[in-house]
């Protein structure tokens, strides 16, 4: 093969993969075979036209092949922090000898709950997430250490809970008590951050579709968190992530945690209403 | 024996006879190279599954060395042709001595 034969060929190698590699695909997401999930649905009604007339799920900004890791649990590497939060869900901690399965039972009885989280608490008044519903469990039942947020058990059992809501579409109300929260995520979620002055909005609904350096810029949905990231390999909360976005503006962040997270958290959820539960999802 | 170990394995429960299956076996395993420092500064000492082999009744079908450059919790997918019913056995061998197996029957049909 001479030199020009194979610079052809490496053009053509090089070209093919990135002609239009960042836009979304029509692929159908089947996990096993068997749980249909939604990765488009309607916009809700309170983005206003926002991301047009549907929404997408990051799945389907992704490879082929990292699309097919989640199609499989077996190949879905997420699914090992899944076992390792079904242990945590049956190991008795704390004072009470209670563990998570001592008073909800299985860990599938649990299905539908991810699909409603961040909600508002009425006893605390203070819009929840997930977490903090785990951690309040803990301390207030168990008499067990609250675990750091996005840490330790944290995001093994929000995976667990996310699994067993796969396929149940989005569904975080906006209105009522949790109204005022919501506000103040839609706000943090259009303000520019950072030395590089960027909001959410400017990459992830101006941007949906394009490159960001070497990566595909998706619509920034939550409904696959928690996510196993390839660039980390491991379960990522989307705390971590809101926070290393805002990093990469060059701004100083919140923290996952924060009231700024949560009322983000709840916001971006909403802009997911309808989608699939997915998590936990492989993403680059 | 480390921890956190844990083998597993698909494959399909019956095949026809002379079909060729996908296997697919995944072990959770921290996979340390030996060249990473602690905290204190010292080596972390090499830790990982040096040897991976799978057996369908008793005949070889793969065997794999690994190295310390492979990652954490290795995944191998292979094909096998399957002549007749029987078992396939994985089998790990970790570098601290123990051994992890785990078997899957066929079923002609």
């Amino acid at each position: 093969m001479n030199f020009k034969t194979m610079s052809l060929i490496s053009a053509v190698a090089l070209a093919l993969p990135t002609l239009g590699m960042a836009d979304a695909d029509d692929d159908t997401l089947v996990i096993n075979e068997e749980i249909e999930m939604t990765t488009k649905a309607a916009a809700p009604a309170h983005l206003d036209g926002a991301l047009g007339d549907k929404v997408m799920s990051g799945w389907h900004f992704r490879s082929d092949e990292t699309q097919a890791m989640e199609m499989d649990d077996f190949d879905n590497p997420g699914m090992l922090g899944v076992e390792d939060g079904e242990v945590i869900w049956n190991t008795v901690e704390g004072s009470e000898g209670k563990s998570c399965a001592s008073c909800h039972g299985e860990s599938s009885e649990m299905a539908g709950v991810k699909a409603t989280y961040p909600k508002w608490n009425d006893g605390a008044e203070e819009v929840r997430t997930l977490q903090m519903q785990v951690n309040d469990c803990r301390v207030n039942q168990m008499g067990a250490e609250a675990y750091g947020y996005d840490k330790g058990g944290a995001l093994p059992l929000e995976a667990l809970l996310s699994s067993v809501s796969r396929g149940m579409p989005v569904n975080v109300a906006i209105d009522g008590p949790a109204q005022s929260t919501w506000e103040q995520g839609k706000d943090i979620y259009y303000t520019r951050f950072g030395q590089l002055n960027l909001s959410c909005a400017n990459c992830h609904e101006d941007n949906y579709g394009n490159m960001i350096r070497a990566d595909h810029l998706s619509q920034g949905q939550v409904n696959g968190f928690p996510t196993y990231r390839l660039k980390n390999t491991k379960l990522n909360g989307s705390h971590s992530r809101f926070k290393g976005c805002i990093r990469d503006t060059r701004a100083a962040t919140f923290n996952p945690g924060s009231p700024e997270f949560v009322a983000l958290e709840l916001y971006v959820t909403s802009r997911g209403n309808g989608l699939s539960v997915e998590g936990p999802s492989v993403r680059n | 024996m480390a921890d956190g170990v844990k083998p597993r394995v698909k494959a399909p429960k019956k095949a026809a006879a002379g079909d060729v299956v996908t296997l697919k076996t995944l072990i959770s395993h921290k996979m340390e190279s030996g060249q990473r420092k602690g905290s204190d500064g010292n080596l972390i000492p090499r830790s990982i599954i040096n040897r991976f082999t799978c057996e369908f009744n008793g005949k070889s079908v793969i065997d794999v060395t690994l190295e310390a450059a492979i990652s954490t919790n290795p995944y191998f997918e292979f094909e096998a042709t399957v002549p007749e019913a029987g078992d396939f056995k994985f089998t790990w061998y970790d570098d601290d001595g123990s051994v992890y197996d785990e078997t899957k029957s066929v079923a002609i049909g």
